[in-house]
């Protein structure tokens, strides 16, 4: 094999995104990406880089969530469009949290939020005979009910098994109604890695939505869930000139049609950031920042940093550090003083997990498991992911690694025999269970509770406020039993994964 | 036929997990897709012995669809059984197994010998909604858990209403018409919530009869119970809030269940004193404000749109403008309860549309006149509405995302001033 056969092999394994497709790849494909693991953090890390890593699955496991419920609610959080679920009844159930979640967030920015999230009641019949002809009316109806500025048609693992034709009945329906429309390919069964959902979300956006750009702007796009630090952070990138877009929820689709004409695009979140980060930045050229993410100290000044050298305004940059550190670090410190020798076991997503325990690590507490939801082999631009060198570096230990996608019973095995001071979740319905055996947690739903120097110092005080008054958990978990079979607590966690999936 | 679902107000018929969830210690295994338990667990309240995220699922990938779900069925559940401490270990199909072909029942078999029982029930998302999902599980306990009893105990009543945690006041409406059945002297069974679980499923058929209090869920399960124990069924369609529903509802179990009709009627002349010196309190209340006008609509499922339509009627005294059933009823059922509409005080008569379809409603409530602000009772869905129309607004059935109910009830006699708080503490909010 000539070097240039070898060059042109490499490029085509590094470009994961495809935008002439409909359907975005899963994870699995595209980022190697697994949903079964254990191991410690340096064993992982060595993995990755031997390209030995490989998923394991499990011989018993609890309910999870899909990639639809990821890829529907994203879009669903742009104010102006049609969500319309390809599925039976209780695949669009979700419609009603999700409107109600977005409507008080626009409420809170003022904005109108006009979105509705429908579906087609698959029924019986449908899965018989198809239901391509149903599906077309209920577009043209759902259009001319709500005239949205864009419509997104889910596919489900009904539609997807009896396969429907979606694609085609978008294209078909292109003529005829004039905002954009876009099949979102999101069976529940297609990628064991629900994140898989967030990229089939860009990909719609990317593909359907997003124009070429006319001009430069100065603005930096701002990949989020819920902007909850959105007046903290218009005014630190007031400081460099520069205005944040928090997408998607608050935005309309013409503000989406201008993300290629931005300076740059930073996500608070690896996981969430990468496909549409890497994706303009390969078809627009709006350069992604892929440092480790804005969260503790550390993070959030590299991030800084990078964002400077993009913009090139790296004096800004270090102005605004230095004066912010002078107000925010000696708080920070104090705080961390009584936060020195606390043991802590944490489950997130992918990226979280491992950005969080570098802020936990920063505040002096010691991690001794990180449970990852799934983890991602590398991302869309072809490296690992930026955290997993930061902690290879940096942990002061070498802490245990489960890859468990909310495997609740693998994580109440883990407290109990870990026990240690605090557990840390982000996701509904994981990190009750660990007050109901007796252990402090904190529920980090809002992905900014760690961002920045106020962030942090915020994240630190919650903690301290936390550990210091155990009652609530102390008196649930005296009071009730455990889910879980005395057997259980007596195996090792891992003990049922099964071999590496080849 | 796929149909536009616009305004969701019921869900697939695997959310019938809930009533598995709904019986203490009792535990859902889905044979399903990862995401369904997630998508399905909507509202308050389900973190309890057992949650969603505790449930077994096959957790159905590629793999399952291209090859079948067999054998991970299997596994799935022998481990259950070994992990989890459970009563009763019941499998639910979702979409994928069904399509897929997966012989369940056939599984199930196998388990049979189990120290624990295990049984399943087939609730596929496209076969129907939750409401009847609901009655397909009542009927796979029936069907493959219960033994027939030759003990019957006298007075004991099964008692039988809303599902388990989709209907937000399932738990308080539960232990409400257990006081009131208490009340009358006889011994109230109910296999659902705190304090109960598989030892109630196993009195079920020693009852000396079954109240189904709800107009039409539950109706083909208590007639299964009859056809399968010979126990007779006392079907009310309408859930009993506040004096005058409740004195029918205790009157006509009393009479049902042969108790003395003096007895009966002391226990309604008390309980309806006590009720009206609080209405007497509260009357200018009630009377005296700016904002409440006398034309309601109610949009929610068949029990609270019957239900609450009675109250504001017979009690309140408010007049019935059209009302609407969201819950998909089934045909047959359809015209008794269109007759229960009819039957108000002072001959009023209610119409009432069955009609899942959000946004029609919608249209049709804002081309109403209420000659007044409207008072609107629903789901979070109709907040939106409600603006529009500058309504008085209670959200009282599924999707309830914007209140929190833990145990109060809208049932009896303190459940119809409960309302009646519940109803103005809105209109509080507002002078005119």
């Amino acid at each position: 094999m000539s070097n240039k056969n070898l060059d042109v092999k490499m490029e085509v394994e590094f470009m994961t995104i495809n935008l002439n497709n409909s359907s975005v790849e899963t994870r699995e494909n595209r980022l190697g990406s697994i949903a079964g693991y254990n191991g410690d953090l340096n064993d992982l890390a060595n993995q990755v880089k031997c390209g030995t890593l490989k998923d394991r699955e499990r011989c018993f496991t609890q309910s999870s969530s899909c990639d639809a419920g990821c890829a529907l609610g994203q879009l669903a959080s742009i104010t102006d469009v049609a969500v319309i679920n390809h599925a039976p009844s209780g695949c669009t159930g979700m419609a009603s949290q999700t409107i109600v979640n977005h409507t008080q967030l626009a409420a809170k920015r003022g904005v109108p939020y006009t979105t509705v999230f429908l579906g087609t009641d698959m029924n019986e019949q449908d899965t018989v005979f198809g239901a391509t002809e149903s599906l077309k009316e209920i577009i043209i109806k759902t259009y001319q009910r709500y005239k949205p500025n864009a419509i997104f048609i889910g596919t489900s693992c009904v539609s997807g098994i009896i396969g429907e034709d979606v694609d085609s009945i978008v294209d078909e329906l292109k003529d005829e109604i004039p905002v954009p429309i876009a099949a979102v390919h999101c069976e529940g069964f297609k990628s064991k890695v629900w994140a898989t959902g967030f990229d089939a979300s860009d990909h719609a956006i990317l593909t359907s939505i997003v124009k070429l750009p006319k001009k430069k702007n100065n603005i930096i796009n701002f990949k989020n869930f819920n902007e909850s630090a959105r007046k903290e952070i218009i005014k630190i990138f007031a400081n460099f000139g520069v205005k944040p877009f928090f997408l998607y929820a608050n935005t309309t689709v013409e503000e989406l049609t201008h993300l290629s004409e931005a300076l740059a695009t930073v996500s608070i979140c690896g996981t969430l950031g990468t496909y549409l980060g890497n994706g303009l930045e390969e078809k627009y050229g709006v350069p992604y920042v892929k440092s480790i993410n804005p969260l503790g100290v550390v993070g959030f000044e590299t991030w800084l940093r990078e964002i400077g050298s993009v913009i090139n305004k790296p004096e800004d940059i270090e102005n605004y550090i230095e004066k912010e550190r002078a107000i925010y670090l000696p708080k920070i410190e104090e705080v961390k003083k009584e936060l020195k020798g606390l043991r802590a076991v944490l489950g997130m997503g992918a990226s979280y997990a491992f950005q969080v325990t570098r802020v936990l690590q920063e505040l002096g507490i010691e991690v001794v498991w990180v449970a990852s939801w799934h983890f991602d082999s590398k991302y869309d631009n072809g490296e690992i992911p930026p955290h997993l060198d930061y902690l290879v570096e940096n942990s002061p230990n070498n802490f245990k690694v489960s890859v468990t996608d909310q495997q609740n019973f693998e994580i109440l095995n883990i407290l109990n025999k870990y026990k240690p001071d605090i557990y840390f979740g982000r996701h509904p319905g994981t990190t009750v269970w660990a007050i109901k055996q007796g252990t402090a947690a904190l529920f980090l739903g809002d992905e900014f509770k760690t961002f920045g120097y106020r962030g942090t110092l915020d994240f630190a005080q919650t903690i301290l406020d936390t550990i210091k008054n155990r009652s609530f958990e102390k008196n649930l978990a005296a009071r009730i039993t455990l889910p879980y079979t005395q057997w259980w607590y007596k195996q090792d966690s891992s003990s049922l994964l099964k071999g590496v999936v080849e | 036929m796929a149909k536009i679902l616009d305004q969701p107000r019921y869900k697939c018929a695997l959310t019938a997990m809930q009533t598995v969830h709904g019986i203490t210690r009792a535990l859902p295994i889905l044979h399903s897709g990862p995401g369904c338990a997630d998508k399905l667990d909507g509202g308050a309240g389900s973190s309890g012995h057992f949650s969603p995220r505790v449930f077994p699922c096959t957790n159905i990938t590629e793999k399952e669809v291209i090859f079948g779900g067999e054998d991970r069925l299997i596994e799935i559940i022998e481990n259950s059984l070994k992990i989890i401490d459970a009563d009763i270990y019941v499998v639910l199909t979702g979409c994928s197994s069904e399509i897929v072909g997966d012989d369940v029942a056939n599984i199930v078999k196998k388990f049979k010998d189990s120290e624990k029982p295990v049984i399943y029930a087939s609730t596929a998302g496209f076969k129907g909604n939750n409401y009847l999902g609901h009655e397909w599980v009542l009927q796979a306990i029936f069907e493959q858990y219960l033994k027939p009893s030759d003990n019957k105990v006298k007075g004991l009543v099964n008692i039988w209403a809303g599902i388990p945690l989709h209907d937000p006041f399932w738990h308080g409406n539960l232990e409400e018409l257990e006081k009131l059945v208490e009340e009358l002297g006889l011994i109230p069974n109910i296999i659902f919530g705190y304090g109960r679980g598989i030892k109630n499923i196993d009195k079920v058929p020693e009852a000396e009869f079954n109240l189904l209090v709800s107009p039409w869920v539950g109706l083909n399960s208590v007639k299964l119970l009859e056809e399968k124990f010979g126990t007779p069924y006392l079907h009310y369609p309408t859930l009993p809030i506040g004096a005058f529903e409740t004195s029918k509802f205790l009157r006509v179990l009393g009479e049902f269940a042969g108790l003395d009709k003096e007895k009966v009627e002391k226990i309604i002349t008390d309980n309806e004193k006590k009720y009206y010196y609080y209405i007497e309190r509260f009357a200018d209340v009630f009377l005296e404000n700016r904002v409440m006008s006398k034309r309601f609509v109610i949009v929610s499922d068949a029990q609270y749109s019957l239900a609450l339509t009675k109250f504001l009627v017979n009690d309140v005294g408010l007049y019935p403008s059209k009302q609407y059933i969201t819950d998909d009823t089934p045909e047959e059922y359809r015209e008794d309860i269109i007759g229960y509409f009819k039957d108000l005080n002072y001959g009023l008569e209610a119409e009432v549309d069955f009609i899942p379809d959000g946004y029609l409603i919608h249209k049709e409530i804002k081309d109403t006149d209420f000659f007044g602000y409207p008072l609107i009772i629903g789901s979070s869905w109709e907040s939106k509405i409600a603006k529009e129309t500058e309504a008085n607004y209670l959200s009282i059935s599924w999707p309830v995302n914007e209140r929190l109910i833990i145990n109060s009830s809208y049932v009896g006699y303190g459940g119809g001033l409960k309302f009646l708080e519940d109803i103005y503490s809105v209109v509080l909010t507002r002078f005119n």
